[in-house]
């Protein structure tokens, strides 16, 4: 079987400038740039990064702190674009990255749902025929007339997640969720990518626990400082990785 | 530009999503919730009545509806102005995560601002009712320096947007620049009662011209001419390509800066 191309990093390296030099107001912009003081910090958070993902595989990003797997996320996500080089994506891609990011915390539950579907896409009509399924999902029954407030944040990252991985996106991102709720949560998110899997999702995923990404994931992505160290099949890399 | 078209689409729902968020939020828990949309405005609008029918008087016929459309067109432009201002640098840690086409934000805000152009200028109707004043077929024009006014708001909003995420200092400069904006718009005071110089400056102003065509159509019986609308068209265009221009340029730099 001919394997599609979902996602092709191509020599992508991202740069930002660091706090320290950031002007906010235009007085200092204008006299910095007139002493010609405007020197940026550089910091290179990705270097020359390229890896191609095809259907149905499930990739793991693994790494340190501060080694480049979220901003890389982020590049493939849309939500930052690449300094050099470029990321396409042939797909649609539903993120999950810190679970709640979309909530508004004065409205509902039920009135979250809509706007969150509505930040990925959806529309009222689809929400509509998912909605039932999130909130048995999300075991919220109860809840869904209370502001999300007044929830406790395991309560938030259970409805986050239960919305996030509503029908089939091509491209699934898991940033670090899998840490969140009780055990037994963790293993009903962890069966439903699964069988998002099944389903033909490729799944981009994160975590610091190697065991994780072993267990889900068979390519995976070692970045140290922002350069890539390792790209291939997962198990002689996280071996690797494990005696690092 | 077809790809743009077709994100717009896909993301629409999130357009009338974000809009009703900004309306259920500010009346939430009131016990008369979204009436007050309408009520505020009438309720201000009968005071500034009282209070004008009896207090100042310049030379113009029936000063207070003089003063009441003045009010909806400039309070929609000040509202919705520097609530876009503020729309990608108050949505930060949504657009730090998640992609979204970034104009929907500014987009919405000028629309809640719409929302409350509507209910306002259903209260002037109301008061105008009230007031015995006769309502002439004129009104049916009205939506178009209001659609004028709506588009011009959104490019200029968009400007602001764009500035106000590398240099935070327009947020003040801004605020400042509206107050001194009331005085050159025709508000409160009839164009008759300026000196020739600060006449030319005021007409230099947009909003005059279409607050003028406003006016025409609401209380003067009378339609604006081909002359003063093709100005609103081209000045209102005008601002929505560099608005949109300019926000299209430094979108990808937003989240660098916020």
């Amino acid at each position: 079987m001919e394997k599609e191309l979902i996602i092709k990093v191509d020599h992508v390296s991202m740069k930002f400038n660091l706090a320290s030099e950031k002007f906010d107001s235009l007085k200092e912009y204008i006299i910095k740039s007139l002493k010609k003081q405007v020197s940026y910090n550089e910091f290179w958070a990705l270097k020359d990064v390229s890896f191609e993902v095809y259907r149905g595989e499930s990739l793991g990003l693994i790494g340190l702190n501060g080694s480049g797997k979220s901003t890389m996320l982020k590049t493939i996500a849309g939500v930052l674009k690449p300094t050099k080089g470029s990321v396409s994506v042939f797909g649609t891609v539903a993120p999950l990255i810190e679970l709640g990011a979309g909530f508004d915390f004065d409205l509902t539950a039920r009135e979250n749902i809509f706007l969150n579907g509505a930040l990925l896409g959806y529309s009222r009509e689809m929400m509509n025929s998912y909605y039932d399924e999130i909130v048995e999902f999300s075991e919220l029954q109860n809840f869904m007339d209370v502001p999300v407030k007044n929830f406790s944040s395991g309560m938030v990252s259970r409805l986050a997640f239960a919305i996030a991985t509503i029908g089939t996106p091509d491209i699934m991102i898991v940033d670090e969720v899998l840490s969140v709720g009780d055990f037994r949560f963790q293993q009903k998110c962890e069966a439903r990518i699964r069988s998002m899997m099944d389903r033909g999702t490729t799944i981009l995923f994160v975590s610091h626990s190697i065991e994780q990404v072993e267990s889900i994931c068979n390519k995976v992505v070692w970045l140290d400082h922002g350069v890539l160290k390792r790209f291939g099949d997962a198990e002689p890399i996280c071996s690797e990785y494990k005696n690092s | 530009m077809s790809r743009y078209i077709q994100n717009f689409l896909k993301f629409r729902p999130l357009l009338s999503e974000l809009v009703s968020r900004d309306i259920k939020i500010k009346y939430r828990r009131s016990v008369l919730g979204v009436l007050w949309t309408l009520l505020n405005p009438l309720l201000m609008m009968i005071i500034l009545s009282v209070v004008f029918s009896n207090l100042f008087k310049f030379d113009v016929e029936n000063f207070p509806l003089y003063l009441l459309s003045g009010q909806i067109v400039f309070n929609f432009y000040s509202e919705s102005t520097s609530s876009a201002m503020s729309a990608i640098t108050g949505n930060a840690a949504l657009i730090k995560k998640v992609y979204v086409p970034k104009y929907l934000f500014v987009i919405s805000r000028v629309f809640s601002s719409f929302i409350n152009l509507m209910a306002s200028f259903t209260a002037l109707l109301l008061v105008m009712m009230a007031m015995r004043s006769e309502l002439h077929w004129t009104v049916m024009l009205s939506p178009i320096p209001l659609m004028l006014l709506v588009l011009f708001s959104l490019g200029v909003g968009m400007i602001l947007s764009a500035v106000t995420v590398k240099f935070r200092d327009i947020m003040h400069l801004y605020s400042v620049f509206l107050t001194a904006l009331t005085y050159l718009t025709p508000v409160i005071y009839p164009m008759s009662i300026l000196p020739g110089w600060l006449y030319k400056i005021v007409m230099l102003n947009p909003l005059t011209n279409i607050l003028m065509m406003f006016r025409d159509v609401m209380i003067n019986n009378m339609v604006f001419s081909i002359g003063q609308l093709i100005v609103a068209v081209v000045e209102t265009v005008v601002f929505l390509i560099i608005g949109f221009y300019v926000f299209y340029r430094n979108q990808d730099q937003f989240i660098l800066n916020i």
